[in-house]
């Protein structure tokens, strides 16, 4: 695929995005805007699992830490949305940092097995800390009121309202994460993925990489968990729970772990698939371990991966 | 004061070797094959659901539960390591890390379908159903008999590890898998053989677990896998001493916890995990 082709496509699912807006209903444009929240969610998790090679079960409490951020400035001090995301982002990248401090002494499972007792932790002080979090209960009625900006108030009550306003961070997201994944700072993950000894003989400074990454992907955990608060109106202590962190893992993996768009293509796919299987089965958990076994043991590189090495076969007879 | 004392450490004891059966086994599979393996808390709630219907069907004999049920998971433990684990020994941890995890997936959702998603209640065991007197209060037969068993199972693998021919194979397997294939072990053999028998480990914890907890529920396999997880991290991987050890304190840590600071339980367990994690990495009990 050349270049322009690139651009034609991407215009294309702007395009696309910014008509669904216009005409869908109040039932696509939630399933939409959940979509583009699990997008941010993962794309900035694979940075980490994808691009730097590193299993984070932690990083549903980054997601947390976000959404009861932007929950209780809301509820305490201002229900100003943006001022709620500002803090739920900024609280998640600190707690990233100081948590990723530790966590990257480690590598391999003892990386996984940290990232998952931080991680716990975290969902502990939650769960129990009733005064300030709800604790079982969560937090709720959360109100998206208009985003103040001086002179014009820009209202995000409506369902396509606020559809507009996740797209705008979406975009940005991608956007960003794109740069991030073809800067010096993103190829040197990608070497450190291949080869951290190499790497460090390099000069590269693995640890301070792999910290500023993991920070990088609490950040963008955060940013999802904050506007998730605002769709649903309530968080709740689950969202903390490790086993929340796998579903970042299971997007990208469906997607294409090695890929830039793997996590994109597979949100689609594992929103509108749950979606599906509800309708005709309790079970759908089942049918997703499945996919997963499927994915795990034939189709490593995702739907994307494995559609581009088509592609690839293809075009070279 | 005392005597509440004595019993939140009973409880905690008798808790602690519930995880200890989960934790020998996921340590010994991780010791040999190298997979933390998600789904062993699974084979937990599948030994303790099949011990259940076993019961059922048979006219209420608990040990007949006990006996049959766990057979059934290491049968199928040994498909899941013949059929899935084997693809993905060359892969990299999270490929094996996702496998299991969708195991468990799997067989929670199976577990679902076959009895239903509510709660089941279990029946008392008849000969161990009554309690006795201890400092004072009364204390479940049954739980002593839990007491028991988990040193019993202690000193069994102690003794087939450490005693006996097929433990040596095992224990070389487990240090040089290279050198164990030159001089003509079979090592895949070996490797379906030590994951049946820790999803048989499991399944008894399981099993024993079902006149233990009253209550049986999809989410018990989750609940200990976690539980079992720190277990191993405090011990060492692939530590059965440290297993033993790590299960006593996670038991007495998590019933002094809800008995003294409720708030703090689950926080305070986890933060013992984080810290042997960043300070001693190979495990608090393990040699070297």
């Amino acid at each position: 695929m050349n270049q322009y082709w690139k651009y034609f496509l991407m215009l294309g699912c702007l395009g696309a995005l910014v008509g669904i807006g216009f005409v869908s209903g109040p039932f696509v444009l939630y399933l939409a805007t959940r979509i583009m929240i699990l997008c941010i969610f993962a794309l900035g998790y694979n940075l980490l699992l994808g691009r730097t090679g590193l299993l984070s079960f932690g990083h549903a409490a980054f997601f947390a830490i976000g959404a009861y951020g932007l929950a209780i400035t809301s509820i305490h001090i201002s229900a100003h949305p943006l001022l709620g995301i500002l803090i739920g982002v900024t609280a998640a990248a600190l707690l990233s940092l100081c948590i990723g401090f530790f966590c990257v002494r480690h590598t391999e499972i003892y990386f996984a097995m940290l990232t998952l007792a931080f991680g716990m932790m975290v969902f502990a002080l939650i769960w129990n800390l009733r005064s300030i979090t709800g604790g079982d209960d969560g937090l709720y009625g959360i109100s998206r009121t208009a985003i103040s900006l001086g002179i014009v108030n820009i209202p995000i009550r409506k369902d396509y309202q606020f559809y507009y306003f996740v797209l705008l961070f979406f975009v940005a997201s991608v956007f960003l994460i794109h740069r991030i994944y073809s800067s010096p700072f993103g190829l040197a993950l990608a070497g450190i993925r291949e080869n951290h000894i190499r790497a460090e003989f390099a000069g590269l400074s693995v640890k301070a990489y792999r910290l500023g990454v993991f920070t990088v992907s609490g950040a963008f955990a955060g940013l999802a968990g904050s506007l998730s608060a605002l769709l649903e109106s309530n968080v709740a202590p689950f969202s903390a729970h490790w086993s929340h962190s796998a579903e970042p893992v299971l997007v990208s993996l469906i997607g294409g772990l090695q890929t830039f768009s793997g996590p994109l293509v597979g949100s689609i796919v594992f929103v509108a698939l749950r979606e599906v299987l509800q309708r005709f089965t309790y079970n759908w958990m089942f049918w997703f371990g499945v996919l997963l076994l499927a994915i795990i043991i034939g189709f490593r590189g995702g739907i994307v991966g494995s559609i581009s090495d088509a592609f690839r076969k293809y075009s070279r007879p | 004061m005392l005597q509440s004392l004595v019993h939140v450490c009973l409880a905690g004891i008798s808790a602690g070797m519930f995880i200890w059966l989960v934790a020998s086994g996921l340590t010994l599979v991780f010791g040999v094959l190298r997979v933390l393996n998600f789904a062993h808390g699974s084979f937990y709630m599948l030994g303790a659901y099949l011990c259940f219907a076993v019961l059922k069907a048979m006219g209420g004999n608990f040990w007949l539960g006990l006996l049959l049920g766990p057979l059934v998971v290491s049968m199928v433990g040994y498909v899941m390591e013949r059929y899935l684990l084997r693809l993905v020994y060359h892969l990299e941890l999270p490929y094996q890390l996702l496998l299991t995890f969708a195991m468990v997936l799997i067989f929670d959702d199976l577990v679902k379908m076959i009895w239903g998603a509510g709660s089941i209640g279990s029946p008392a065991v008849p000969g161990l159903s009554g309690s006795v007197s201890i400092a004072g209060r009364e204390f479940p037969v049954y739980n002593l008999f839990i007491i028991a068993v988990g040193p019993l199972v202690a000193l069994g693998l102690y003794g087939l590890l450490e005693k006996t021919w097929w433990g040596r194979i095992v224990r070389a397997s487990a240090s040089d898998r290279e050198m164990a294939l030159s001089i003509g072990v079979n090592v895949p053999l070996l490797y379906s053989g030590v994951f049946m028998f820790g999803a048989w480990l499991s399944a008894v914890g399981g099993a024993l677990a079902v006149p233990y907890v009253g209550l049986l529920t999809t989410g018990m396999g989750e609940a200990i896998i976690i539980s079992a997880f720190i277990v191993v991290v405090i011990g060492g991987l692939g530590s059965l001493k440290g297993a033993f050890l790590g299960s006593l304190i996670v038991g007495l840590l998590s019933s002094f916890g809800t008995r003294f600071m409720p708030m703090l339980d689950m926080f305070l367990t986890f933060g013992l995990m984080a810290a042997v994690l960043l300070w001693r990495p190979q495990g608090f009990f393990a040699e070297g």
